[in-house]
């Protein structure tokens, strides 16, 4: 095992695509994901990291280029953000149809208009629904290991993956990193051998026209891989749990066991979070925390396991879903929760956007509100919270 | 010349591979200009060939699932992007060639096909953005000069004064109001070593072209214009004779861009009246006696043009 490095997160992910010797990268800058691409291209042009460096014209060039790069059998890698990633939309949802382990970061931040830089999940949640498999990381270690796993994931699933950290709070914060060893991480990620590529020697068509005959069939199977996926991703977080000692689920629990009142949060903010709950914890309020820390496939049988016993359940949302009924991850739980026997009360809340700061205090609201939910029926189905009238 | 080039003699009747690339079966119209120049181009470039198509005619009538008339491998992603999924292709190979994964020994082509729309409208970025990283990959523009596979709409590619769905001939504006876009300069200006333009109405040209666009280190680019019976109005025997006189009236000549250095292949002396080209396509009926002479004036001129960019760098044509 690896010593601990102080790095910054984007540095230190850079580093990890490397040690996965990655084939092929295409690079676009856009803020905040370029210190990613920057830390590639200089490990590229000295000579520490052996390949392809594609600096393209565009974020849609740059998801093509990993489309014939990882079509052709290389291991590709790319990163993004907000415009970026709505630049590059078409191609993420033939990414997936294509079934290619293509390895994408997100710094997660905020889309147009109003231009900004700063962080929150309006990006990603945009491609929600592209048939990607999508992990978030709370801190820098975990975007790290969520790397190895990304490759190792997608190239047993054969489908890409988003690695989504959030934009400037974790893309740009120096932090202690554990590395894995270079021959543990050759173990971990195995070459990629593809079975169906473009290889003159077995030539295959690829990106066929769906006639109204084939193309539900096509999409179910494509569903179905995604929904299979479940069980490689656990599977190599077990595998890398008794590599490193490092434990990774598809849903973090904090404080949950006895927990009446819940909150969930997706990215970094959850370590906020765990303050809020370890305050209330002390003046012995029952609070608990959950992360989804895989968002696609939905994992469904753990949420639902992982609630306990909650009687509410305040959803943070980072994103708007204009003109509908939540958050989409508050929509996705009461979604969840309607199959479901559970049935906790449900409050929304919409916080975080562009970067704006969510302190202890206001967790500590969402919870107060939150079990307020148990008694009283909430007057909105979601709150944009914290805005100024 | 280019050292690349110096060892290819060049194709002719009695050379000709046997090689098919493209299966017969596929679903284009008949006389279709656009699916020959792809069988001989596969036919120059051999079994070692990786295609990518853009979206469009081409696509859509060669792979209706599960049926495929691509003997090599072939991918099509989306409409716009095909350069940067060949330079992705391109990338790989070359890496992987490094890594050993691909045998160093063996030379695999990367050949786009490509529309106008898909060329000279929305993939222009993409193209210009290969081009300038220079990746080692052909580029087939097959220019049936409007956008054929969603019903004749104009595009930059379509030629002053043709009707299309998008630029009808109105009782007030006839037609395309614009000229054609100059592709080739454009992508001459990327200082690529080969770039050339081709007809299916002179296949040994055409195939000699894409040769010489693989055998050269870097971006290869062929602007071929290919006929489309359906969307130019011609009689589907008429279409190779159409893109014949598309070259004998100036309308269209040909001629290779080796490092910069303008070559015309075929010197039209005498042109044939533009009128001939007009007459076999319903899309030009409608032209006014004004407008076939302002066509005219401008053909000769941007020919003239070209006759004297060749003639400053004295090759022979």
């Amino acid at each position: 095992m690896g010593k601990k490095v102080a790095k910054e997160v984007s540095i230190a992910i850079a580093d990890a695509v490397a040690q996965c010797k990655v084939d092929v990268i295409s690079a676009y800058p856009i803020t905040p994901q370029t210190h990613i691409v920057e830390h590639l291209a200089e490990l590229v042009n000295n000579g520490e990291l052996d390949a392809e460096y594609m600096p393209v014209e565009s974020e849609h060039a740059a998801m093509s280029a990993c489309i014939g790069a990882a079509a052709t059998g290389a291991r590709t890698f790319t990163s993004t953000a907000a415009q970026g990633l709505l630049l590059m939309y078409e191609n993420l949802f033939i990414a997936s149809a294509f079934r290619l382990p293509i390895v994408m970061v997100i710094a997660n931040r905020s889309i147009s208009a109003p231009i900004s830089i700063w962080n929150d999940h309006s990006d990603v949640m945009t491609m929600r629904d592209s048939g990607w498999i999508q992990t978030f990381a709370e801190n820098g270690q975990e975007a790290v290991d969520l790397i190895y796993h990304a490759y190792k994931v997608a190239e047993k699933a054969l489908l890409p993956v988003a690695v989504n950290i959030d934009g400037f709070t974790l893309s740009h914060v120096i932090e202690p990193i554990e590395f894995l060893d270079q021959k543990l991480v050759d173990k971990y990620v195995p070459p990629l051998r593809m079975k169906y590529k473009l290889d003159p020697k077995k030539p295959i068509t690829m990106g066929a026209i769906g006639i109204p005959e084939i193309y539900t069939e096509a999409k179910k199977a494509q569903d179905e891989a995604l929904k299979a996926s479940y069980r490689i991703i656990v599977n190599a977080w077990k595998e890398f749990e008794k590599l490193t000692g490092r434990k990774y689920q598809p849903v973090e629990t904090y404080k949950m066991e006895d927990a009446e009142i819940a909150l969930i949060i997706m990215g970094s903010l959850a370590e906020t979070a765990m303050n809020a709950v370890d305050l209330l914890r002390k003046k012995r309020k029952k609070v608990g925390l959950l992360r989804f820390r895989l968002w696609r496939p939905f994992p469904m049988k753990d949420f639902i396991r992982a609630i306990g016993k909650v009687k509410a359940i305040g959803v943070i949302d980072r994103a708007v879903s204009h003109g509908s009924t939540g958050g989409p991850v508050g929509i996705e739980v009461r979604s969840a929760l309607y199959q479901s026997n559970k049935r906790p009360k449900i409050i929304n809340f919409i916080a975080g956007l562009s970067g704006r700061d969510v302190t202890v205090e206001d967790f500590i609201e969402f919870f107060e509100k939150t079990y307020e939910a148990i008694s009283k029926k909430p007057k909105f189905s979601y709150e944009i919270y914290g805005a100024k009238e | 010349m280019r050292a690349e080039l110096k060892k290819f003699k060049g194709f002719n009747l009695k050379n000709l591979p046997e090689f098919e690339g493209f299966a017969p079966g596929h679903r284009a119209c008949q006389g279709c200009g656009t699916v020959l120049p792809v069988k001989l181009a596969l036919k120059a470039l051999g079994p070692n060939t990786i295609a990518v198509s853009t979206t469009g005619c081409i696509e859509i009538i060669s792979t209706p699932f599960p049926y495929t008339s691509w003997k090599i491998p072939w991918i099509h992603a989306a409409f716009e992007n095909a350069a940067s999924v060949a330079s992705g292709i391109e990338a790989a190979i070359k890496v992987l060639k490094r890594k050993g994964k691909i045998s160093k020994k063996q030379k695999i082509n990367v050949v786009v096909f490509a529309g106008d729309g898909a060329t000279f409208d929305i993939g222009l970025q993409f193209l210009s953005g290969a081009l300038e990283r220079g990746h080692d990959f052909i580029y087939i523009c097959l220019d049936n000069e409007a956008y054929m596979n969603t019903g004749v709409q104009r595009s930059a590619a379509t030629p002053y004064g043709a009707h299309t769905t998008t630029s009808p001939a109105g009782k007030v504006i006839k037609g395309q109001i614009t000229w054609k876009k100059n592709l080739m300069g454009i992508v001459v200006a990327h200082n690529i070593p080969y770039a050339a333009t081709a007809s299916p109405a002179f296949p040994i040209d055409l195939m000699n072209k894409v040769k010489k666009a693989s055998l050269v280190n870097g971006p290869g680019f062929i602007h071929v214009l290919s006929p489309c019976p359906t969307g130019w109005g011609c009689k589907s025997e008429d279409s190779i004779l159409t893109a014949k006189l598309a070259v004998e009236t100036r309308i269209f000549p040909l001629y290779e861009v080796i490092d910069g250095k303008y070559i015309l292949n075929r010197k039209i002396d005498k042109p044939k009246p533009i009128e001939e080209y007009f007459k076999l396509q319903r899309r030009f009926r409608h032209l006014t006696p004004e407008q076939i002479e302002y066509i005219k004036k401008r053909v000769d001129e941007e020919y003239e043009k070209l006759v004297k960019l060749c003639e400053c760098f004295g090759v022979e044509s």
